[in-house]
């Protein structure tokens, strides 16, 4: 590639361009000639009312789908036309659904080692060894609910958060070059999302991974993070630095929206906050 | 009558294996795969032929397995690949299987009988051994009637499925089993962690296939023939196997279901024999029976729940009426009622 490998930017995209259901009269551009720079240790929140594009734009990086313009580079590499299975060895994903996340019928401990062997080819070595086990033992204990004594426990018996926490687990302690949160707190309840969020936090900084989060929360795309992106139309319409976004509040960023799309404003203010 | 309970449970220990394979891909990979009834048949008719070709039955065994793997994969291509909807890929898989089969065979029917097969030689093997004697003399001094010819075959075949049982039991907790449960549990998450889930099913299929052609190859043997129509529902029996085992032995862990569905394959075959037995039925009315026998085993778990889940609730309604009595108010009766 032209590109090569370049310095400082963990995740590039260059000029994603997708549009669905083309030459029909349900066209839609999802993502309008999209660039994206993370560098290492980013972490990048993205807000949007719906139809913005925010789940597309994950899509493309995670490689469920494919841009129809543009290239995605992990680490200098070219990854655009890599299957998603192969591309998540380097990617983390938290879903929006708690059940997502997780195989139900399968205990902890199993999970986990599906999400341990994430990065190796998998062979014919046994899932769960013992050594294996202490160290999700370990791992679970970062998430102060007990789970680390409910190894052998099925998945499909937790509670809604504490599948969920599970599954912010199984996408981080591997350390996976990126890590996308897709709104993985807006199915819970105001408490679970209070803990996953916390968790995020202590999650991310303690691995230093660079994290793509969507969510609909406004405050919470300003707690957590040192970058901020707002998307419309498929665009990027907004964008802070590490310094602006600490001087935003709830209400800057409402009059910032209001600024670029002026009278659509009302209508979108109970989809954003 | 002991005869054939006898023989029953000595099938079903060689259809066990069958089953094993149904639980695969029924179970492990939720994938409902119809190829099973000509996989069946062409682990049959591979073996029968180089049997009867002269080769050696356990080398003619293992071919049959080996074909049955490559018509699992085949019916896993047609569904990742091709993006055919499972069940119609299984269809399309076992209706090619039956002309395939009778290409094999070169005729509708090989006999056996006067072949050296594996079982024959199995059974040779045993009573060299000698153990059959001191059975037999245990027996005897119990005081039982029945003696069968040999025990060889029973036992052995017992070994064998619960080889496979244990084989299968292992390679689900390996790293690559682990991603074919997760695979037939919640594909986007095990794709989320870099699994190929279109492998993973080919073979997964695969090897539920080789069990079933296995199987198959054994009960020719077994039964001293292979016929082309010997697979016509031997899916539901195996499905039959899966859902009684489960139903009587439970199915909490893998080691546990495994366990289930050859009790329910060996139980399948001797409640099979037990109906044939009553008068006004026929051997052409078994897979009638078969039919039968999934649908009640299908349906009363869910009556035997539904009845436990209305007494529950008439006791409930009965101590809520008593507390009501000193003068509460009846809200909560009211809302007990209507969700009965």
């Amino acid at each position: 590639m032209l590109t090569g490998k370049v310095v400082n930017i963990l995740l590039q995209l260059n000029q994603i361009h997708k549009v669905f259901n083309e030459g029909t009269p349900d066209e839609k551009t999802a993502l309008h000639r999209i660039d994206l720079h993370l560098k290492p240790g980013d972490f990048m929140t993205v807000i949007g009312s719906n139809g913005a594009g925010k789940s597309t734009l994950m899509n493309m990086i995670s490689g469920k789908l494919i841009p129809d313009i543009g290239e995605v580079l992990v680490d200098g590499t070219d990854v655009t036309l890599v299957k998603e299975h192969k591309r998540s060895r380097l990617i983390g994903r938290v879903f929006q659904d708690p059940m997502a996340g997780t195989a139900p019928s399968m205990t902890i401990e199993e999970n986990l080692a599906i999400a341990y062997s994430r990065t190796m080819a998998r062979g014919l070595s046994k899932g769960v060894s013992k050594k294996r086990r202490d160290f999700f033992r370990e791992k679970l204990e970062m998430l102060h609910l007990g789970l680390e004594n409910r190894l052998s426990a099925k998945v499909g018996l937790l509670s809604g958060g504490e599948r969920q926490a599970l599954s912010l687990l199984m996408a981080t302690f591997t350390e996976p070059k990126i890590l996308l949160l897709d709104e993985h707190t807006a199915a819970l309840d105001p408490a679970r999302a209070e803990l996953i969020t916390s968790l995020t936090k202590e999650i991310v900084e303690t691995y230093k991974l660079t994290t793509l989060m969507v969510t609909h929360n406004m405050q919470q795309a300003l707690d957590l993070g040192n970058r901020l992106i707002m998307m419309d139309k498929g665009q990027i319409i907004f964008e802070t630095n590490e310094d602006q976004k600490k001087e935003l509040t709830v209400e800057k960023l409402l009059e910032e929206f209001q600024k670029i799309r002026g009278e659509k404003m009302s209508s979108d203010k109970a989809v954003l906050i | 009558m002991p005869t054939a309970i006898f023989g029953s449970i000595e099938a079903g220990a060689i259809y066990a294996l069958m089953a094993l394979g149904v639980y695969l891909s029924f179970r492990i990979l939720d994938f409902p795969d119809l190829t099973v009834d000509g996989s069946f048949v062409t682990g049959a008719s591979v073996a029968a032929v180089m049997i009867v070709g002269g080769y050696n039955p356990f080398l003619a065994t293992m071919t049959a397995l080996l074909a049955g793997f490559a018509a699992g994969c085949l019916t896993g291509l047609l569904h990742t690949k091709g993006k055919i909807n499972a069940l119609l890929s299984g269809i399309l898989m076992m209706i090619a299987l039956y002309s395939i089969n009778l290409r094999i065979m070169g005729k509708s029917n090989v006999p056996l009988l006067s072949e050296e097969t594996a079982i024959t030689k199995l059974t040779a093997f045993w009573q060299e051994l000698g153990i059959d004697q001191a059975i037999q003399s245990l027996i005897g001094a119990l005081g039982m009637g029945f003696i069968p010819k040999t025990w060889g075959i029973l036992i052995l075949m017992l070994i064998l499925a619960f080889a496979a049982k244990v084989l299968i039991d292992l390679f689900l907790k390996t790293d690559i089993g682990l991603a074919i449960r997760a695979t037939g549990d919640n594909e986007t998450m095990i794709r989320s962690f870099s699994a190929d889930t279109d492998l993973l099913k080919i073979a997964g299929l695969g090897i539920s296939n080789a069990l079933v052609a296995f199987s198959g190859a054994l009960v020719a043997q077994y039964n001293g023939f292979s016929d082309v129509g010997m697979g016509i529902g031997m899916i539901i029996i195996g499905l039959a196997s899966v859902i009684i085992g489960e139903a009587i032995f439970g199915a909490k862990t893998i080691v546990r279901a495994t366990l289930a569905v050859i009790g329910g394959a060996i139980l399948y075959r001797i409640i099979v024999t037990l109906a044939l037995r009553v008068e006004f039925l026929e051997t052409g009315d078994m897979k009638l029976i078969t039919a039968v026998i999934v649908i009640g085993a299908l349906i009363l778990p869910k009556l035997i729940q539904q009845q436990k889940e209305k007494q529950r609730k008439r006791r409930r309604l009965a101590e809520a009426k008593k507390t009501n009595a000193y003068g509460k108010s009846g809200e909560h009766l009211a809302a007990i009622k209507s969700d009965s």
